[in-house]
């Protein structure tokens, strides 16, 4: 009898295996534009770039392999790495808390209106998707020192407007801010968390008489916690990665004052054609960003809570 | 604990009036229900007098208190939700505490009534979990402790039971009963199980599209429904009517012909005012007060259209030969199969009657039923 039944099962088995590779086949065909693109797109150049770091690489003639020597020179003789790694740093510590602060009190704010709603979130929302191009374009002429928006309208409250773009104390606020207009994306995605929380949770809170700013801070703040993990982390990154708008409406300067460490790995890829030693910077780059990232997600585990999580150590009241 | 006094209460959604003026006056220590099918406002009223709502007009006293303009943390309630509403961030302990401690109360007092909640609902061993480590029975009792920490005048659930199992929603149903046994303090409970309302209850508020249809005793209800819809909606299976007129009046006896009924039938009336023209009136029974007869005995002819066989009862479904579907509860097995032709005799003593305008001709009961009311309305004062 036993016999049978193995024989009888085995081609059936087999069957089944087969229908599964199947349908596989047919999942990755239907993922392999992805894939393919992000072979050539994303990890090609990834590790292409990787190898450049260890080779001096200019764009015409003779590549010879030079280990560290790039890193080496970049953190220990390079003047402007850490000139233009403190000038991001800068730009960093004080873009990041104001785009999330901002797009938080933006979001709470499209929340709670009723009116026209919809239309400021369009409105909020627009700037970010403007090319970056046209937005150098609308803040040159803003900051523009004669003609520009800004000091026409300080004119009114009788303050002569300084020059915006031309004094390095100036600049990199000015680009700061120039780079806040672009908060719609995170504003969206703190909005998207507002509405996701229960409203019951305040409901029940306000019958249990806990005032609005207790509100705020047990309950908005820790729901909103991923999302607020996940902006800080973006932010973090967009402001490493700020490049167009220096480049564009300052070209680095005045005097250096907004020589992001982006542009200077531009510079030396696309002015000096050293290719190696910019891969180099991109790694750098890479690895700050990383660690920043690693050391806020794992500061967050303090403030964070995960709905699908459970911990080891919230186990039950005997512990 | 405190009465609640609800005059002319109304409340709208923009242009969709959900309250209609609703007056209700419920006593200190009661525990009333809301029932009512989905979308006739039970929630809204609930919410009403917890204070999430902005009225258009009434008000709403508390005990002595009118409470109708003050803000819902100062009104002496607490409320639990459909869902829970628990702090997924939060444990059991916090959960519990959090409102106490943001309303500046002593540390030692919060730890007092936690542990005495917990105690009583038998969540001790939870305190340090996340909701999300309870089961749907263990979040339902948390969300009951948050509001019992509260000490309130008055309780407000809103579906306590809704989102638990068959079995579980028995066992808390007798935990809420015993909770408001040792409490004493008045609750509101909303449901749309009339099971839920007529065990739990001292008395049910039946609404009907945003106005109260009938307030009584569970057995009241049952027995002396006001109106066609309490009628149809308490009981199961429901009430069947027959569509029939009013022949003679002799003083409370009514006789009754024509329409659905192949034989006159009379019914007591408690008084012998004469029952409302136009005379088209509305009769109805219960599905267990029909019985299956010979021919000469029915008042009424059908075919069997379907026969549900429960073991203990039987649910014949009838077809009624002047139109009309009617259902009769028989004891134990029927033989009766369906397309069969059966008379159905009415007990006459159990009907109901109800005028042109679907409100019920108060009735004459029998002195057994009669006393079993005023047995539950005593122990209700009492
Ligand atoms: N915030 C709101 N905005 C607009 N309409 C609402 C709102 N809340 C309730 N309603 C409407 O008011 C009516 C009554 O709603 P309510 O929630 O009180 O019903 P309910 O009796 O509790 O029903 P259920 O048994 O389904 O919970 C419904 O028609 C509902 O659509
Ligand atoms: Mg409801």
């Amino acid at each position: 009898m036993d016999m049978t039944y193995a024989t009888a099962a085995a081609p059936t088995v087999a069957k089944r295996k087969r229908s599964a590779f199947a349908r596989h086949i047919v999942a990755y065909l239907f993922i392999s534009p992805w894939i393919l693109g992000f072979l050539f797109f994303t990890l090609g150049p990834l590790v292409f770039s990787l190898t450049m770091s260890f080779y001096d690489w200019p764009v015409v003639g003779e590549r010879t392999f030079v280990g560290l020597d790039n890193y080496r020179s970049m953190l220990f003789e390079d003047q402007q790495f850490w000139e233009s790694l403190w000038i991001t740093v800068k730009f960093a510590a004080i873009y990041v808390p104001f785009n999330i602060v901002m797009s938080f009190l933006l979001a709470l704010m499209l929340h709670h209106i009723r009116f026209a709603s919809g239309f400021f979130r369009t409105a909020f929302y627009l700037p970010s998707v403007i090319s970056g191009v046209a937005l150098v374009t609308i803040w040159s002429w803003i900051y523009s020192r004669e003609y520009g928006l800004l000091n026409f309208m300080l004119s009114f409250v009788g303050i002569d407007g300084p020059n915006w773009l031309g004094d390095p104390n100036l600049a990199i606020i000015a680009i700061i801010i120039a780079s806040l207009w672009g908060l719609g994306g995170t504003m969206l995605i703190l909005l998207t968390g507002l509405k996701a929380i229960p409203k019951e949770l305040y409901e029940a809170a306000t019958v249990s008489g806990v005032p609005g700013w207790a509100q705020m801070v047990f309950i908005t703040l820790p729901m909103l916690g991923p999302m607020l993990l996940f902006t800080f982390i973006t932010s973090i990154i967009s402001a490493f990665q700020q490049l167009t708008i220096a480049l564009l409406l300052t070209k680095g300067g005045p005097l250096g004052s907004t020589y992001f460490f982006a542009m200077y790995i531009y510079d030396n890829a696309f002015k000096y054609f050293d290719m190696g030693y910019a891969a180099a910077g991109s790694w750098v780059m890479f690895i700050i960003v990383l660690l920043l990232s690693l050391g806020v997600m794992r500061w967050s585990a303090a403030w964070v809570y995960y709905e699908g999580e459970v911990r080891q150590n919230d186990g039950d009241g005997h512990a | 604990m405190a009465a609640i006094r609800i005059d002319n209460l109304r409340k709208g959604f923009g242009s969709l009036e959900v309250l209609k003026g609703i007056n209700l006056d419920i006593a200190d220590g009661e525990f009333v229900c809301f029932l009512g099918p989905s979308g006739c406002g039970k929630s809204t009223l609930l919410r009403s007098i917890a204070g999430l709502e902005d009225l258009d007009g009434g008000s709403i006293r508390l005990g002595e208190r009118d409470i109708t303009e003050v803000a819902s943390a100062k009104r002496d309630i607490a409320m639990v939700f459909q869902n829970y509403a628990l702090y997924p961030h939060m444990n059991v302990r916090k959960n519990l505490s959090f409102g106490l401690a943001l309303n500046g109360m002593k540390r030692d007092e919060i730890d007092r009534r936690v542990d005495n909640a917990a105690d009583i609902l038998r969540i001790k061993e939870l305190l340090a979990r996340k909701p999300r480590q309870l089961s749907g029975g263990q979040r339902q009792r948390v969300a009951i402790g948050r509001a019992i920490v509260r000490e309130p005048k008055l309780f407000l659930l809103d579906e306590p039971l809704s989102n638990l199992d068959a079995g579980l929603r028995v066992t808390m149903r007798v935990e809420l009963a015993a909770l408001h046994e040792r409490l004493g303090v008045t609750m509101i409970y909303v449901t749309h199980d009339q099971v839920e309302a007529m065990t739990l209850s001292d008395r049910v508020v039946v609404l009907d599209k945003g106005k109260v249809s009938q307030f009584g005793t569970p057995l009241e209800l049952f027995y002396q429904p006001a109106n066609l819809f309490v009628a149809g909606f308490i009981g199961s299976p429901r009430m069947n009517f027959v569509t029939t007129e009013v022949t003679g009046q002799v003083d409370t006896s009514v006789t009754l012909n024509g329409g659905g009924l192949a034989h006159p039938l009379t019914l007591e009336m408690q008084s012998a005012a004469p029952v409302a023209k136009p005379k088209s009136v509305t009769l109805g029974i219960r599905p267990d007060k029909i019985e299956l007869v010979s021919a000469e005995e029915g008042h009424l002819v059908g075919d069997v259209r379907l026969v549900e066989r429960l073991g203990t009862e039987s649910h014949v479904h009838i077809s009624l030969e002047n139109g009309g579907d009617m259902t009769a509860v028989v004891r134990g097995t029927h033989p009766v199969s369906a397309r069969e032709r059966v008379h159905l005799r009415l007990a006459a003593e159990h009907c109901h009657l109800f005028d042109g305008d679907g409100q019920a001709v108060a009735r004459r009961l029998d002195v057994e039923t009669q006393a079993l009311i005023n047995q539950e309305k005593a122990k209700r004062v009492a």
